[in-house]
């Protein structure tokens, strides 16, 4: 699937719960779903600056596309790094470089992208673009 | 107690009637900042409206007004904390910017080489930051005054601290992180046996317990005016006459000279010699009626009432299975740290939100404190003179309905 096509889906899970409750029950469960980073890279260099709580992001090239695995130690964070790796994950470093997230805004998530809030789902995206672009550049 | 008229009080502060995510608003954040009762908020029309003019400058009406109003503000705060004078009351943006101008002025002159500086285990780092600054620039040394585990400074550590080499003591009256009251009179005199100056911070305080600077002897007190229920971008440094004399001014500008030519400039008296600039107008004369606010309940019935609150939220927090209070000092202000057994407090913080429930997650601007408890950050809770044991029962059934979803 496209990055677009997966945000669509997500979209559309999202659109089934009528309460902000549920939202956050299935974020919670998406966390318990992320790919979990090896704990030898749990370590300063892999934490993305910028959250309250840690969160930590490791990427590697598998066929010429980049995959992320990470963890937090909080939960809610967790989910949140997941839906962005569940997104991310398994394209190349050109579709991740470009790709346009709309769907943090669709599934009224926005209220996280604000540059101070504690969570940093902005210092994550910008981590996990930062990381493409890089690989981009060694390839 | 006289009768405390809790719903009269609430009426007074129009936020509290908002919703936030569709739940009515339990404001418990007080510390990070207070709410403002119609009072403030209407004197803040008022100047715009009626007064609006730059202070200690025209002759013509508007500016007389105005700076006559910034001069009552000044004389209510002299009476507030019981200073001798109203001009040992600089006017500042806030806490921070009091203990910079401190750190800055008394600092630079008084401050050398190989001098020590005694600060607390528990401070903001605004308390901190800058006395650092001030170490990296002259090579002087901080010593930290360490706490127990209840979260109470170690008094027997301060005296084997404190030396010929310490010129200046700098601590918190109420911690922000874990509401411990210090015993701030007893290290002002032992550091006054030392010959060391002593800055108290009480911006967490003067909003709580009746503070006065000449019975505690305190050479220099800063607080915010926005943490007692008044404007942001205001608040006070009060020092001792002849230190805040001996001190070269802080900023240069407007207001704080006497006379100004290429060749030389003369400062100007106390207060303005540390005022330069416009100062925040509004913010300084609105500060007034915060000030009238605060009396009008009383600080004695203010201290009792949300002591009160503290008995009730510890009991029924206390019911929540895995919960542990950070800071349980025997002198305690109702600031309410605490952390959940397997949960996160950044989850928590945002569980709570949904339920239209403020509260504080983090280190508080305190990681040293975060970091003696082991801890990445707490969950506060800090009360103020409008709360509700009904928004503590909110509190508490958010706290384990967050509890639910998260363990």
């Amino acid at each position: 699937m496209t990055i677009n096509e997966i945000q669509n889906e997500l979209v559309e899970d999202f659109a089934f719960f009528t309460d902000w409750m549920e939202k956050y029950e299935y974020i919670i469960q998406l966390g318990k779903e992320v790919p979990l980073i090896d704990e030898q890279y749990k370590t300063e260099e892999y934490i993305i600056k910028g959250c309250q709580s840690k969160v930590w992001l490791y990427p590697e090239v598998k066929d010429g596309k980049v995959f992320f695995t990470a963890d937090s130690d909080a939960i809610i964070t967790k989910g949140l790094v997941s839906l962005m790796v569940k997104v991310l994950s398994g394209h190349t470093a050109k579709e991740i470089v470009d790709a346009d997230l709309y769907f943090v805004d669709e599934i009224g998530l926005k209220e996280h992208l604000s540059p101070t809030r504690a969570n940093g789902l902005l210092s994550m995206i910008k981590q996990m673009k930062l990381y493409a672009v890089a690989l981009q550049v060694n390839a | 107690m006289e009768k405390y008229n809790i719903d009269k009080i609430r009426a007074d502060f129009p936020i509290l009637k908002r919703q936030v995510n569709g739940k009515p608003l339990v404001y418990l954040d007080n510390g990070a900042t207070t709410q403002k009762p119609n009072a403030v908020i209407n004197s803040i029309a008022h100047y715009y409206t009626d007064m609006n003019s730059n202070v200690h400058r025209g002759v013509h009406y508007l500016s007389q007004i105005s700076t006559d109003a910034f001069e009552v503000t000044r004389k209510k705060l002299q009476s507030f904390i019981n200073a001798p004078e109203d001009k040992q009351v600089i006017i500042t943006k806030g806490t921070t910017d009091s203990i910079n101008l401190v750190a800055t002025c008394y600092g630079r002159a008084f401050i050398h080489a190989g001098d020590e500086i005694i600060i607390s285990a528990m401070e903001h780092h605004s308390n901190i930051v800058p006395w650092q600054m001030l170490c990296d620039e002259k090579g002087c040394k901080i010593r930290v005054i360490p706490m127990n585990d209840k979260g109470e400074l170690d008094m027997d550590a301060y005296q084997n601290l404190i030396n010929e080499r310490t010129k200046l003591v700098a601590v918190t009256y109420v911690s922000n992180a874990l509401g411990t009251i210090n015993p701030v009179k007893e290290i002002i005199s032992i550091a006054h046996k030392h010959g060391a100056v002593v800055l108290v911070d009480a911006a967490q305080a003067v909003q709580h317990i009746r503070v006065d600077v000449q019975d505690l002897d305190v050479d220099f007190l800063v607080f915010s005016g926005h943490k007692m229920y008044g404007p942001t971008g205001v608040g006070v440094l009060y020092g001792k006459e002849e230190l805040l004399n001996a001190m070269p001014p802080y900023q240069g500008g407007g207001d704080m000279i006497k006379e100004v030519t290429f060749e030389k400039t003369t400062y100007n008296e106390l207060p303005f010699k540390f005022e330069a600039g416009t100062p925040n107008i509004e913010a300084g004369i609105c500060l007034n009626e915060a000030i009238d606010y605060i009396n009008s309940i009383g600080l004695k019935n203010i201290e009792a009432y949300e002591h009160e609150l503290l008995e009730y939220a510890l009991e029924k927090l206390s019911e929540i299975p895995g919960m542990k209070f950070i800071g349980t000092a025997d002198q305690k202000c109702s600031v309410i740290s605490f952390i959940i057994e397997g949960t996160h407090p950044y989850d928590v913080g945002v569980i709570l939100d949904k339920l239209g429930i403020a509260v504080r997650t983090g280190h508080h601007c305190a990681q040293p404190v975060m970091d003696r408890f082991g801890i990445p950050g707490t969950i506060r809770a800090s009360l103020a003179l409008y709360n509700t044991k009904e928004e503590i029962d909110i509190l508490v059934a958010g706290i384990q309905r967050a509890v639910n979803m998260l363990v």
